[in-house]
This record gives structure tokens, C-alpha cells and sequence, in this order.
């Protein structure tokens, strides 16, 4: 056995790697669109301090914010427009995931078909809010 | 006496450490995060900034933490939400949030490189991810359903642990695993690593599988709960209960680490408990911290170094017990 890694784990690496730096690179870019005020915010920049000081259940009621994928209806606000890195970055290992699926099939790696196939709808499952949203 | 550059540069860091921590915790004095919703907008109004001043604060703040999360052989999650929520006026809440993003972010960018090099190794990630993502779903949601001096005091309990973890905790460079268990066999979790060190490729195997997937469970469960991210209790059950070499241990914990702080994101993301203002400038804080800390460390005495980090840690989960349990002493 030589010490080299495996083609899925190569695979998932490249992956990673490719979707890791668009990922950082457009939360740089939107969080500078937010900062600079190219688009207004949906909670004024100079107000956010007033919210962070307050459990998450109080800073949505005081807020009228909407969790969940709220944010997806309200792309066209600064603040909104910077989950959409975050929620790339937090949907990269379910697209390694998927990516790595048909080469352990071909290989009929069974136990690692199913437990990849149950580490995807466990993230799923929790990106999809199913689970509860805050707010009201 | 003649101090020496690699003093000197210890020195500044400790002193850059101790001075974003101070300006931080004077500065904002006031806004108890337990506090009813209307006093601490009240108190908040009252102690305004320039809105950029505390995203200012957290970069700086993160930055140095990057450096030092990289010196000590820790995650950058441990160190920034026990200090972030302990001694900067943001609620606990936000905090986790923002910990699990800066975590998640942490690994990723480690992943790839981990990867290629076979340090990480992905047949053995995947079952334990697998247990350890569930749980911190689970986690996460008791963490956002308890009270938050609970949570705080648990908080302080577990960085307290840690802290003693860091402080006993062995390593074991190359386990003697004998014969790996029928699980780990039927899974082929088993690989090879170059150690340049001796120069020869390392066989490697592991054993104790079932008691290493059931720790991994509580491990997950504290992930969500405090959104540290879990590296300090990954390394030693892969390398102390499992047998797995202490190179890929680490480098397997660090890519764990995106898999499990992903499904504890989206629970905070999806609970409103993500605010970009805090989490971008603590993610690139951090991260341009850990490029300099890799840089630094050629140069200290990473032992010197970790003693700092774990008198540092110790001091934030003494204040996180004491805004759990007397959350007016201060």
C-alpha cells in the first residue's frame, strides 16, 4: 500500500478546495457591497449593535427579521445579499458529499454508499430548516 | 539582560493578545447579554459606537486568536467563543453562531490540503462524521432552547475541562494497535502516511471502533451545544481510544470538523442566529491570523505559547461560570 490518497478523497479535496476559495471570495466581495452601503441593509449598520446584545428569539421579535431562508426574498439588501456566501460555505460538504457518491458506487462500497447517502440527508435535512426557525 | 528576538517576539504577542482583550473588555463595560430585551436596548443606546467600531474589534480580536489558535495546536472556535462572549458585550447566542462559522471555515480551507496529503484520511472521517453531525444537530437545538445562563455555565464548566485536557492529556505518536476490531476490518479503515520525519511510510490501523463512534455522540452533542468546534476532544478519542497515529488523528480531526460544525451552522443559521457584522470579520480575521501564525511559529516556542492560551482559556471559563452563575458581579 503506498501513501497516496485515494481517488473520492482526491476528488473531495478538489472540490473543497475550488468551492472553499469562490466561497471566501464572494464573502468578501458581498460583505464590502454591505459595508460600504452600495445596498442598503435591511437593519441599518449603526442599529445592528442594538440587536447583538439580545438572545436570538428577542433580536428577531424586536427586529421583525424572519429566520430561516428568509433571506433568499430579500437578496436585493446588504446584509441579506452576505448569506449567500455563508450558505455556500455551509452547503460545501454536502455538495463533496454528492460528488463522491457515484465513484463508491461503482466500487459497490456499500457501508460507505449508505452512510454517504445518510450524511447527506442529515445536512439536508438540517439546512433545510425543517428542524425549527426562529422568529415568528 | 539581553532579551532575544524569539523572546521579544513572544512578548509582543502577548502583549497585542492582552491588549485587544482589555480594550475589549473596558470598552464596552455595560450590555449584561442576560439582561431583559428593554434594558439592554437601553443600555445599548447609551454606550453607541460607530457602527464599525465593534466589527473592528472582533477582527483584531480574531486575528490575534488566529495566531495563537495555530502556536497552541488548537481550533480557532475553542478560543474565540468562550473569549468573544466572555469579555465582548455580544450575546451568547450570536456568539455560537458566528464560533461554528469561523470553525467551519477553519476546516474547510485545511481540508483540502489534509486530503491530498492523506494526513486526513476520509474512510475513517465518514462514519465518525456521520455521528458526530446528527448529534450536533441535536446539540445545537438544546443549546438554542436552554436558558442562556445555563448554557453559559456549561460553557464555563466544559472550557474549564478543556482546559485540563490540555494540560494532561498524552499523545501517543504511533499507537500499538495490535489488531484492528471487526468494525473498523468490515469498513477497511486502514491507510498509510509518509512521515518524513524517519522518512518511511507509516502502516496504520485502528481499534475500539464501536467505544470510539458512542464518545463521538457526546462530542457532537457539545459541538452544537457551544459551537466551539470539538478538535480538543476529536484528537484524543482518534488517538487515545481508537489508535489512530497522532498525525492523523489531528489532520482527520480538523476535516471532521467541516463536516460536523455544517449541520450545527445551519441550525443557528436558520434559527436568525448568524449576523454577518460579527461572522465576516471573525472569519477573515482568523484566518489571516492563522497565516501569520504559521509564519510565527517557526520562530517561538510553541510550549510557551500553549501555556498562554490555556492561562487564557482558564481565566474565560472562570468569567463564563461567573456570568452563568452571578451574572451581576460584574
Amino acid at each position: 500500500m503506498a501513501a497516496k490518497a485515494t481517488e473520492e478523497q482526491l476528488l473531495y479535496a478538489n472540490l473543497l478546495n475550488k468551492g472553499m476559495l469562490i466561497g471566501l471570495l464572494v464573502l468578501i466581495i458581498t460583505f464590502a457591497i454591505y459595508a460600504l452601503g452600495i445596498l442598503a441593509p435591511r437593519i441599518p449598520l449603526g442599529e445592528v449593535q442594538n440587536y447583538w446584545v439580545m438572545p436570538v428569539k428577542d433580536y428577531l421579535n424586536a427586529s421583525g427579521m424572519h429566520a430561516g431562508w428568509a433571506w433568499i426574498g430579500n437578496l436585493h439588501y446588504g446584509d441579506m445579499l452576505t448569506f449567500i456566501p455563508i450558505a455556500f460555505l455551509s452547503a460545501l460538504t454536502i455538495f463533496c458529499y454528492v460528488a463522491i457518491l457515484p465513484g463508491l458506487i461503482r466500487k459497490k462500497d456499500t457501508a460507505y454508499v449508505v452512510i454517504a447517502i445518510l450524511e447527506i440527508i442529515v445536512l439536508t435535512f438540517a439546512a433545510s430548516g425543517i428542524l425549527g426557525t426562529g422568529g415568528h | 539582560m539581553i532579551i532575544s528576538t524569539r523572546h521579544s517576539k513572544i512578548l509582543f504577542i502577548m502583549v497585542l493578545l492582552s491588549i485587544s482583550i482589555l480594550i475589549a473588555g473596558n470598552v464596552f463595560a455595560s450590555a449584561e447579554p442576560s439582561a431583559a430585551p428593554e434594558a439592554v436596548a437601553t443600555t445599548a443606546a447609551e454606550s453607541q459606537h460607530v457602527w464599525w467600531f465593534w466589527p473592528l474589534v472582533l477582527f483584531i480580536l480574531s486575528f490575534v486568536l488566529g495566531i495563537f489558535a495555530v502556536l497552541a495546536g488548537v481550533g480557532g472556535g475553542v478560543l474565540y467563543v468562550p473569549i468573544v462572549s466572555g469579555f465582548l458585550p455580544f450575546h451568547l447566542d450570536f456568539v455560537r453562531g458566528a464560533g461554528l462559522i469561523v470553525a467551519l471555515t477553519g476546516a474547510l480551507a485545511a481540508g483540502p490540503g489534509l486530503l491530498k496529503k492523506a494526513m486526513a484520511d476520509l474512510r475513517l472521517a465518514i462514519p465518525v462524521a456521520l455521528i458526530a453531525s446528527t448529534c450536533a444537530i441535536i446539540g445545537a437545538m438544546i443549546g438554542l432552547a436552554l436558558p442562556t445562563n445555563v448554557v453559559q455555565t456549561m460553557l464555563g464548566a466544559t472550557i474549564l475541562g478543556i482546559v485540563v485536557i490540555m494540560m494532561k492529556a498524552k499523545k501517543s505518536e504511533y499507537p500499538d494497535v495490535q489488531k484492528s476490531d471487526a468494525l473498523s476490518q468490515s469498513l477497511r479503515i486502514m491507510g498509510v502516511y509518509h512521515e518524513p520525519t524517519v522518512g518511511k511510510d507509516i502502516n496504520w490501523k485502528i481499534h475500539r471502533t464501536p467505544m470510539g463512534l458512542v464518545l463521538f455522540v457526546f462530542i457532537g452533542i457539545m459541538a452544537g451545544m457551544f459551537g466551539l468546534g470539538a478538535g480538543w476532544a476529536n484528537v484524543p478519542v482518534l488517538n487515545l481510544v481508537m489508535g489512530a497515529p497522532i498525525k492523523i488523528s489531528v489532520a482527520t480531526s480538523k476535516f471532521l470538523l467541516s463536516i460536523t460544525d455544517t449541520s450545527a451552522a445551519w441550525i443557528y443559521l436558520n434559527n436568525g442566529a448568524v449576523l454577518p457584522l460579527m461572522v465576516v470579520p471573525s472569519v477573515v480575521g482568523i484566518m489571516l491570523g492563522s497565516f501569520i501564525g504559521v509564519k510565527v511559529l517557526a520562530v517561538t516556542k510553541p510550549a510557551v505559547i500553549r501555556i498562554i492560551v490555556i492561562v487564557v482559556l482558564g481565566v474565560a471559563g472562570l468569567k463564563a461560570l461567573q456570568k452563568g452563575l452571578w451574572p451581576d458581579l460584574m
